[in-house]
C-alpha cells in the first residue's frame, strides 16, 4: 500500500531540493557504510545536496522504497530524478557519467575537473 | 536451501548468466544494523549477462531485484550489484 502522504512528502523534498540523499544517517554523521559512500562522493565534487535520514521516520523508510521501486537506502535523486544507489553512484562516479550527468543537468559542482 | 544458493540458482534461471559470482560480504558487516548470526545477510554480486543490453544501470539491478526479492524481504540486508554486458565484462578484463 503506498502512503499517499508519505508520497506527497517525497515529491516535495525532491522538487525543492535539485539534489536529494535518502540515507540512513545525517551527511555529517552517516550511520551505515553505503549511506557513507555516496556522502564521500558527493563532498568530493563539492556538490551541495539535502540528506533526508530514513532512520527517524519509519514511514519514509518504507515509502521511499515503494515510491522508486528499489529496495535499498541510500538513493540519490537529481532534479527529481532517481538516479541510482551507492553501487550505480559509485561505478558512474569513477566512469566519470556522474560528473556528466550533473553538469547536463545544471547542478553546481565545486571540485568538478 | 542456503540464501547464497538460491540467489545463485534464480539468477543463473531468470538471467542466464555468462559469468556469475556470488559472495557472502556478511562477515564484514559484524555487528552492523542488519547482521545476523549465521550472516547470509550481505552479498556482493557480479553478473554478465545478454540481457543487460540496451538497459541503464537502474533498470539492470531492477531485474536482479526482482529476481530476489523475496530473500531481499526475508534476510537479505544489503545486496551490491555489478551487473555487465558481455562485451562490457571483455572490456574490464583487457585493463
Amino acid at each position: 500500500m503506498v502512503d499517499q502522504a508519505v508520497n506527497d512528502r517525497i515529491q516535495e523534498d525532491i522538487k525543492s531540493h535539485d539534489v536529494v540523499v535518502f540515507m540512513k544517517g545525517t551527511p555529517v554523521f552517516p550511520q551505515c557504510g553505503f549511506s557513507a559512500a555516496v556522502v564521500q562522493v558527493l563532498n568530493h565534487l563539492g556538490v551541495k545536496f539535502h540528506g533526508i535520514n530514513v532512520l527517524e521516520d519509519p514511514g519514509l523508510r518504507q515509502g521511499i522504497k515503494d515510491f522508486s521501486n528499489w529496495p535499498t537506502i541510500p538513493q540519490l535523486y537529481v532534479k527529481g530524478e532517481f538516479l541510482g544507489g551507492c553501487d550505480i553512484v559509485r561505478e558512474m562516479f569513477q566512469t566519470g557519467e556522474l560528473q556528466d550527468a550533473l553538469r547536463d543537468k545544471g547542478v553546481d559542482m565545486e571540485n568538478a575537473a | 536451501m542456503q540464501i547464497a544458493e538460491r540467489i545463485e540458482r534464480k539468477l543463473r534461471e531468470g538471467l542466464d548468466p555468462v559469468r556469475l559470482e556470488v559472495r557472502d560480504d556478511s562477515h564484514k558487516h559484524e555487528g552492523h544494523a542488519g547482521w545476523r548470526p549465521g550472516g547470509e545477510t550481505h552479498f556482493h554480486v557480479e553478473i554478465v549477462s545478454a540481457a543487460f543490453e540496451d538497459r541503464s544501470r537502474v533498470e539492470r539491478q531492477r531485474m536482479v531485484y526482482a529476481l530476489l526479492s523475496e530473500e531481499l524481504a526475508e534476510r537479505v540486508h544489503a545486496l551490491q550489484i555489478k551487473a555487465m554486458t558481455p562485451d562490457q565484462d571483455r572490456q574490464t578484463e583487457a585493463l
